[in-house]
Order: structure tokens, then sequence, then C-alpha cells
């Protein structure tokens, strides 16, 4: 008896209308994520070119992509960025969402222009601090006209810091997005909780650091899985701000992709390079995945 | 673009009207359509490409206009749709390597009916020709022929700089740059682009290396030609061209290069012949306000970089006859000068009156008549990935100070694929 109605359980599951609901976007991620990734690993193990063939090469594409230096380089930026990317966002996503929480007056307002940088694309991102930080035009144009002239800020034309310009640029535009993730956390936290703290005499950074933040864990982790997905695709601030100059001082993967899929005719070696950054990033959110998995079956 | 429209469909219905009262309705041909596909955007490449519909329009045909912004992009969105089996009429890529693929794989159509009634070799440059024409037969129709290494100087800066004559090799050039400089001026208007950065390098290639060594490099692939002392001294000279350039050079875009010129800010420029348009809209004349170098010396070379239309195959049987009326157009005498006028660019014949064009138009035109002198640019020899490869090395050196041999090496294994 028991094991009929065991064995009868999951049918009734796959009947749930809600099932029925998301098979449409099911079928959408298998086909379209899964079916592309296939076709760019299948390509990636040809030689085409301008148009997609059929003449199987081995890993003649992923050699070529190890040795050449604007991949290296591309590679290394990326793991530049990321974590410089990741860290400033949540640390200014979170000082922000403090700061509004605060209900200070005019805090909705604050919340609006702290979230609006990210409604604005990277490209308009892009080109707004392209001003900021051209040497003749700028910030630096601008303090050294206020009598300050031996001031330097030419981060954009420096081989050697293109990319933190770029850092910076697209932290002030994803900031607002975690605050506004980390906001809703901080809302859903008991005020009796903090209040009991406030009786006990523990003292404010306490409070934040062995309270807020472990309550806010899974805001934390969502936030930045968002970020991360960002960092790995990081196409358009780059082609905005420093069109991967000076030279080929900020190049990353994604643009790597880009140009050699269309500009340079060479789909096989664009589609190794996706396929490489994707499994990256598989290996990276699997492991993740899986903590978070395992987490809530032990909770529950 | 309404008042374009009517236009068309009135053509049309009067072009229908008289097929109809010419002969029976089955049998009437229907005006041939083109669909073409170009990424000619700015006001003065619109004003050209305008003049070739109406050109097409005039001998009969319908053309239908798809622009896109960018050339990238256009010939990505032309590859995608002839793979996808939605091709265009017509797509616009520059003559060179860029659609050896679709040749290959059998996918345009070739206009040799065209070619040989007009006899196209008999007044196309070689350079030119052999992009177009693959195992004997023409699968594109040229359209302009731009020069990409120009040498470009404001008369307002040299004056106020003190330089009395116009340079006339590396060594004359260095001397005004270091002029410009003590005059406080920018004395090497330059955008740090790749592509920019790969179109000085070119020049000094040109000019400095001669013909030969170009054509050892960029068509041969030599690597003795490559670790060869002459190509060392290229290089070099390049990168000596580096410290003349300001701040705010890295990322900047050619036309605002230009604008440094225009308005008496910098001295030099090393540009292709489109930057014209930029003078032209600030009213500035060839020869007056400015002045254009070709190249240094009597026998210095002319790179040949040509615009081209392909004929994609398709499903429409009437595609070959819009094709073939629209190759035989865009290559006539009068269409070549019309567009050349607008576009900055010669027209692709030697064999009509160049006299209504422009000072520095009718110094090209000149030069091209010695066939000695005719150069492929880089993408006529060079995969767009072996070129992609290269412009990556070029512009990391331009950019950082690194051992010239290394950069040899670099170079020769980019070429090598």
């Amino acid at each position: 008896m028991t094991s009929v109605i065991r064995r009868r359980a999951p049918l009734r599951a796959a009947l749930n209308p809600a099932w029925f609901a998301l098979l449409p976007m099911a079928l959408a991620a298998v086909v379209v994520y899964l079916g592309s990734f296939l076709w760019s690993l299948r390509i990636s193990l040809t030689g085409s070119r301008s148009l997609p063939l059929h003449d199987y090469v081995g890993l003649a594409q992923y050699q070529r992509l190890f040795a050449n230096d604007r991949w290296l380089h591309s590679l290394q930026n990326l793991a530049i960025y990321s974590p410089l990317y990741l860290a400033g966002c949540l640390a200014l996503g979170f000082l922000l969402a403090l700061l509004v929480d605060r209900q200070l007056r005019g805090g909705g307002a604050l919340r609006a222009i702290f979230l609006y940088p990210y409604a604005l694309s990277f490209i308009a991102t892009g080109l707004i601090w392209q001003w900021l930080l051209n040497p003749e035009l700028g910030i630096q144009q601008a303090v050294r006209a206020w009598g300050f002239p031996a001031f330097r800020f030419d981060w954009l034309v420096d081989q050697d810091h293109a990319i933190y310009a770029i850092v910076l640029a697209t932290i002030w535009q994803g900031a607002g997005l975690v605050m506004a993730i980390l906001l809703a956390g901080l809302r859903g936290i008991d005020p009796d909780i903090l209040r009991a703290a406030r009786v006990d005499g523990v003292p404010g950074w306490r409070v934040q650091t062995s309270i807020v933040i472990p309550m806010l864990g899974y805001a934390f982790a969502t936030a930045a899985l968002l970020l991360l997905t960002a960092a790995v695709k990081l196409y358009d601030a780059v082609v905005a701000m420093t069109q991967g100059g000076p030279g080929t001082a900020s190049e990353v993967p994604a643009k790597f992709i880009m140009d050699h899929l269309f500009g340079r005719a060479n789909l096989a070696l664009a589609s190794a390079g996706a396929t490489v950054m994707a499994i990256t990033v598989v290996a990276l959110l699997a492991p993740l995945l899986y903590a978070r998995g395992r987490a809530a079956r032990v909770r529950a | 673009m309404p008042a374009a429209s009517n236009r068309i469909i009135a053509l049309s219905a009067l072009l229908c009207a008289g097929g109809l009262a010419d002969a029976a309705p089955a049998t009437a041909p229907a005006a041939p359509r083109a669909e073409v596909l170009h990424w000619w955007t700015s006001g003065g490449e619109s004003a050209a490409v305008r003049t070739l519909a109406d050109a097409y329009r005039a001998a009969g045909g319908i053309w239908l206009d798809t622009a896109i912004a960018g050339s990238e992009q256009a010939r990505a969105v032309a590859l995608s749709r002839i793979a996808g089996g939605d091709p265009p009429t017509a797509a616009l890529f520059n003559a060179s390597r860029q659609f050896r693929d679709l040749i290959d794989q059998g996918l345009l159509n070739d206009v040799d009916a065209v070619a040989e009634r007009e006899h196209w070799s008999q007044f196309l440059p070689a350079v030119l020709l052999d992009t177009l024409r693959v195992n004997g037969h023409y699968y594109a129709a040229p359209v302009s022929i731009h020069m990409p290494t120009w040498i470009w100087y404001s008369k307002a800066a040299f004056r106020k700089a003190g330089i009395a004559a116009e340079p006339r090799s590396f060594a004359d050039l260095f001397a005004a740059l270091d002029k410009l400089k003590a005059a406080g001026l920018i004395p090497l208007a330059h955008g740090g682009q790749a592509w920019q950065d790969n179109i000085v390098f070119r020049a000094v290639l040109a000019n400095e290396g001669g013909a030969d060594l170009y054509l050892r490099i960029l068509r041969d692939r030599d690597p003795r030609a490559i670790a060869s002392p002459e190509f060392r001294r290229v290089l070099l000279t390049f990168r000596r061209l580096h410290a003349y350039v300001d701040a705010g050079s890295p990322g900047r875009n050619w036309n605002d290069a230009t604008a440094l010129l225009i308005t008496g800010r910098a001295g030099v420029q090393i540009m292709g012949d489109w930057v014209k348009a930029e003078f032209a809209s600030a009213q500035q004349n060839a020869g007056r306000d400015y002045g254009c170098i070709a190249g240094f010396g009597p026998r210095s070379p002319y790179i040949v970089q040509g615009d081209a239309f392909i004929f994609p195959k398709s499903a429409d049987p009437q595609a070959p006859r819009a094709q073939q009326l629209l190759a035989a157009t865009v290559t006539s005498g009068a269409a070549q000068l019309a567009f050349s006028s607008r576009k900055g660019s010669i027209p692709v014949r030697a064999d009509i009156d160049a006299s209504t064009l422009d000072y520095c138009a009718r110094l090209g035109v000149e030069i091209m008549k010695d066939k000695s002198r005719q150069l492929g640019n880089d993408e006529a020899y060079l995969t767009p990935d072996q070129n992609g490869a290269m412009a990556d090395v070029l512009t990391d050196y331009w950019n950082r100070e690194r051992d010239v041999a290394q950069v040899q090496k670099s170079i020769a294994a980019a070429l090598r694929d």
C-alpha cells in the first residue's frame, strides 16, 4: 500500500498545473541555452571562418586560443576586474542600503538617485565616464583649472590603469542594484532583534557584522550571483570607454569573442573562447549551487 | 523617407503601366528590384549613396535601401542573412578577402556578363580586380577607391610653427613635427584606436619600407622579410611617431582628430581620404586650408582600399537581373563621378575625365595612372583573422615600449596561421 502511494506521488507532482505553466520556460531554457551551448561547442571543434562548416579539426582552436597573447591578457584582466567589481559593488551597495534604511528624511529620493545609474545602459555609463576620465576634458582638466596644475588622473589613457577605470565606472553603475536588493533584505529583519541587541548594549558595528550581515546572507548571495554574471559578460562598458585600449591593455574575453565572431570572421575561434568561458562559469557556480542546495535540504 | 517610398510606388506603377501598354500582362517583366545593404550612413556618405540609388532608378530599377550603421555590423547582418537563406540582393563589402569564404561556399552569383560586356578588366586597377575576380569569374562590382594612408596637414598650424615647405620625406616630416611641438601645438593628431594605429603603420611601411617590402610582408607573409633589418627600421619609425601624439589620443575617434586640424590646434593627421568630408563640412578647401600628401617621393605607392557590392544567390528568380543592372549602373562613368565627388574617394575607372574632382582626388587619379605604384590594402592580401591578429600586435607596440625583435616575432606568429 505504501509503495503504491510512493509511486503515485511523482506522477501527481508532474500533473501539477504549476509545472505545466513552467513548461514553456523550461523548454526555452533547454533549447535556447543548452542548444546554443552545444552548437558553440561543435563549431569550436571545426575550422569555420565566416560561415559554419563541418570540417572537424579537433582541439586546434583551443591550442591557438591559449597561444594567443590577447586572449591570455583578457583572462588576466577579467581576473583583476571580477573580484574588485564584486567587492566594490557589494561594499558600496551595503553602505548605501544602510544609509537609506536609516529612515532619513528624503530616503525615497536618495534611493531613486542611487538606483538611477542602474537604469543606464553600460554604453551610456561608459560614455559618461569616458568624458569624465578623459585627461583633456574631464576631471583632470577641471582640477588643474582650479589651480592644481600638477594634478594627474589619467587612468583611462594609461596602460597599467585602464582596467581600474572600467572597475570604477561599472561599480558606480552596479552599486545601486545591490543597494535595492540589500534594502529589501534589511526591511525583512525583525526590528525586535535589533531592539533586543540595543537593550543588551551590543555596540552598533557589532550589530552590523554579527547580526545584520549574516541575516542578509541570501540577499548578498543573490547580488553576488547577478554581479558575477555581469562581470563575465563585461563587453559594452569596455567598448564605450577604451575599445580595449590603450593598445590591448583593457581587453576582456567577451570582446575577444565578439571581435572574432564578426569582424575577424573566425566563428570557430570565437566559439572556442565562448565555450571556455561557459565551462569556467559552470565550474565556479556548480559548487556554490550545490552548497546552497545542501544547506536548504539540511534545514528542511 | 515617405516621400522616397511614394516615389518608388509611383515609379513602379509607371513601369507596370508601360509594360501593360506594350505587351500582354503575363509576359511583362517587372522592374528589377534590388535591396541594397550598406553602411554608408553619415551625412556625406548618404548623399553619395543617394547618387547610386538615383542612377539605378533612372536605369529602370527599384532601389530598396537597407542602411546599417557600422561596417562590421552591416557585414555581420549580411553574413547572417546569407547563411539564413534570406539574403539582400546586394551587400556592400570591402574589396578584399572578406567575401572569399562566400565565393568558396558557392553562395554568390557572378556578374561575368556585365564585366565582359563593359570590359572591366581594361579599366579596373589590377589590385582591385584581383579581389573581385576569382577563378576567372567576377563576384563583385567595385564602387569606390579610397586611399587609407594620406598625410593631411593644417596650413594654419604649419604657418604658426614656421614650416614653409611641404614635407617630402620622413626626415622632413619629423623636422616639421618637432617645429609644431616647439610652437605648442599637437604635432600629430591621432586617434588611438587599433585600426587607426594600423593605418599609421601602413603609411610608414609603404613609404619608409617601399612597395617591395610592403608586398613581401602583407602579400607573401615572408618570415625573412619580417625578420629583416629593413622591417625593423619601419617598426622603429612607426614607434618614433608615437612621441608626437597628445595625452588625449587613446580612444579618440578619427573625426575628432580631424577636428583638431580644422581648428588649427594640431598639425598633421595620417588617415584615409574620407576625412575630406569633415574638412568640407567645416567649409575648408583642399590646397587652401589644408594640404594632402599621398606619399613621399615620385615613386611612393598608392594603397587601394576598394568598396564593392557582392551579389548573394537567392531563391528569387528575378534577382540575377536586378543584380546585373546594379553592377552595370554603379560602375558607369557618370555614376562613378557623381558618387566619388560626394564620398571623397576616386572613381574605380581609369578611363573617365576626373578634372571635376577636388585637388587631392586629382592627385590620386594622377598617381593611379602608374600601375607600378598601385598597392592593395592589407585586407586584399590577408584574411580578416590574420589582419586582426597583426593589428593586435601593432596597437600593443604603439602603446607600450617593447623590444623590436620581439615585435617582429609576434608579427611573424600572427601572420603564420
